[in-house]
């Protein structure tokens, strides 16, 4: 349990029931989680929590929040959240997103970027640069599943996780979280072929972090991605691939404070 | 009590299976000769002729990107069998319409075949099984729906006589749809789908007419699945009518010891294994199931069949094999067991069971087994057993 606290609610958005976590203290910053909804709890979590007040929403279809037949892919989700954040009526706020949760937020950004005080991007997914037959985005739905851990942690050790022991009512928003999570990103895998003729729209402050040696997404791909949104820097972090702010915390922290300061 | 002859049609010419990771989706094809593929294929098509010619129904299926089942496309298969045989059924179970993603092609190439067979056919429609999911990039979340809305088009297309309609639905939208021909079969042939445990989608089979199939499972399960369907089912006056088919693997011997071999080599198809991530797709199978999958108590609709050695299978009705007498008695006891069933689908050739041992089989099935068994009481319908 978190020192700071955390509070859950359910928000009705459009007719949508939307999970929202509330945690911490202090100005509000917008948290996206990854498809794996790792990060709430995560270490790194608790200690931006002594800055922020953080707001975590579970997308249309995960965690605890309905999926309406309509929402078919991450724009759809864009679009919601816009909904959310108006309800919401934060004002100016910095908006961090991971994986899934990144790519969300750059289709946020690219459709309204006024309520974003500074933006964060950590290995989002989302666009496509290679030809047909390039692999931009690890196809973890072809591959063994020891293969993938292998490309997502640079030590496998820490992605380990012990399902069996887990509540069953945990294992309903995990197995649910991957149903979701494939029914938005299925085909196009992973990628808005669109995102990235809107990106040049994102016009705040904005960083991207990449674990350095990313199997799901490399880091040229988020020297693409920095290419595409004017004026944004990229960084790495050493010894981490898709989750630096889960396997290099501090490091992932010292970057992520030195820019929302 | 309908008899059907089928082979998946398999190449079993490979490395020993224990050295290749998946024998779908992902085995290279430098492994498939086209010269032992063409001997393959126009063997397969004789087999059914003589099915034909021996009296049975001609089962086909299609998969793809798999050793297992070199059938890629079931319409083009039953297209030749329309042509060469003479009196049997033909039923294609089925086609995979949420992966084909165009109902309208489906609903014309049935109704060419049926008119080429002079109504012979039967069409089953199926949502695909999961290591599909890959080859025709389906999203494995919804294939369910997309089944039920392409059925409901291809019905539409099929008995809409009277010019053209418009379709706008979830998955697919069409213009000035109109097909030439329409099936010979009135109101339409009859329609087959498959599913295992899904008790709602047995409902709705049933509540129209439909026939339903499941393949290779204990008779405990089958029991349960044909239960429900008799619970629901309607006569809807499609041809053939409506009623539950199984399929097991069916080898039928001369004596005890010469069926037994035929049986351990129908085994290869159980055999023949599928890398794990290509077992349960995500969201092919409903949550409750994949919990389950996380808790290590599930890992694929079939795996606990498919470690099972030859008296497992054969006490619970997935391996049905012996000499005639023996599979008949088989082939009963197990229409106790399950409450009846209307059509015995029989996976009579498998892995590398050749042509005369296959021949061999069929013949005797044929000749001394089908009249012991094609007397057993068709399914009947809910409001005639009310009526009763």
């Amino acid at each position: 349990m978190s020192p700071t606290g955390i509070q859950k609610t359910h928000i009705d958005v459009g007719g949508i029931k939307i999970e929202l976590e509330r945690r911490g203290q202090g100005k509000p910053l917008l948290l996206l989680q990854g498809e794996e909804a790792l990060e709430a709890e995560a270490p790194f979590l608790d200690d931006l929590a002594k800055d922020y007040e953080l707001l975590i929403p579970a997308p249309p279809g995960f965690g605890t929040s309905d999926r309406p037949d309509w929402i078919g892919n991450p724009s759809d989700i864009a679009y919601v959240y816009l909904d959310l954040v108006e309800k919401l009526a934060i004002g100016k706020a910095p908006l961090l997103g991971f994986s899934l949760g990144g790519w969300i937020a750059a289709e946020m950004a690219t459709k309204d970027d006024s309520f974003i005080s500074k933006l964060v991007l950590v290995a989002p997914l989302g666009i496509k640069v290679g030809g047909p037959t390039a692999r931009d985005i690890a196809d973890i739905w072809t591959l063994n599943p020891k293969e993938i851990m292998a490309l997502k942690w640079f030590d496998p050790e820490k992605g380990k996780r012990d399902f069996p022991s887990m509540p069953e009512e945990k294992l309903a928003v995990i197995a649910r979280n991957t149903e979701s999570f494939a029914r938005f990103c299925w085909d196009p895998y992973m990628h808005n072929p669109k995102l990235k003729h809107r990106l040049h729209r994102i016009n705040v402050p904005t960083l991207l972090i990449w674990g350095e040696k990313d199997g799901i997404v490399k880091p040229d791909y988020g020297a693409a991605y920095r290419d595409l949104i004017r004026g944004s820097k990229i960084t790495f972090v050493p010894d981490a691939r898709h989750f630096p702010h889960i396997e290099q915390p501090q490091t992932f922290m010292g970057h992520l404070r030195d820019f929302l300061k | 009590m309908q008899a059907w002859h089928f082979t998946e049609m398999p190449y079993p010419h490979l490395p020993p299976l224990d050295d290749i990771p998946s024998i779908r989706v992902t085995l290279p094809n430098k492994y498939f000769d086209p010269k032992i593929g063409a001997d393959l294929y126009n063997r397969y098509l004789d087999e059914h002729v003589i099915a034909d010619e021996l009296g049975l129904n001609i089962m086909l299926n299609e998969h793809h990107q798999t050793a297992t089942c070199l059938d890629a496309a079931a319409p083009l298969m039953a297209a030749i069998l329309a042509r060469q045989t003479k009196k049997a059924r033909i039923c294609i179970l089925g086609n995979p319409i949420a992966n084909r993603g165009d109902p309208i092609r489906i609903a014309e190439e049935m109704a060419m075949i049926d008119c080429i067979s002079r109504g012979r056919l039967d069409v089953g429609i199926v949502r695909g099984v999961p290591y599909e999911i890959f080859a025709a990039n389906t999203n494995p979340t919804q294939t369910l729906d997309r089944l039920w809305e392409g059925v409901e088009l291809v019905v539409k297309a099929w008995t809409s006589h009277e010019g053209p309609f418009n379709f706008e639905g979830r998955f697919t939208h069409k213009r000035a749809v109109n097909i030439w021909p329409r099936p010979y079969q009135q109101p339409h042939p009859q329609i087959w789908i498959t599913g295992s445990s899904d008790k709602e989608n047995i409902k709705k089979v049933a509540s129209l007419g439909y026939v339903f199939a499941t393949f290779l499972q204990p008779y405990d399960k089958v029991k349960e699945m044909f239960d429900t369907y008799r619970a629901n089912y309607i006569e809807r006056g499609l041809p053939t009518g409506g009623g539950v088919a199984y399929m097991p693997l069916v080898y039928t011997g001369n004596s005890d010891e010469e069926a037994e071999k035929g049986a351990q080599e129908l085994t290869w198809y159980l055999k023949s294994k599928t890398a794990p991530q290509f077992r349960n797709p995500p969201g092919y199978v409903p949550v409750a199931t994949n919990v389950k999958a996380l808790q290590g108590a599930y890992s694929g609709r079939t795996d606990a069949v498919r470690s099972q050695g030859l008296d497992y299978l054969k006490e619970q009705g997935v391996l049905i094999y012996g000499t005639p007498d023996s599979v008949a008695q088989q082939v009963k006891r197990f229409y106790k067991l399950v409450g009846g069933f209307d059509h015995l689908l029989m996976m009579q050739q498998s892995g590398f069971l050749d042509h005369k041992r296959t021949v061999s089989s069929m013949t005797l099935f044929a000749r001394e087994v089908y009249p012991q068994i094609k007397d057993l009481p068709r399914t009947v319908a809910q409001e005639a057993r009310a009526s009763a």
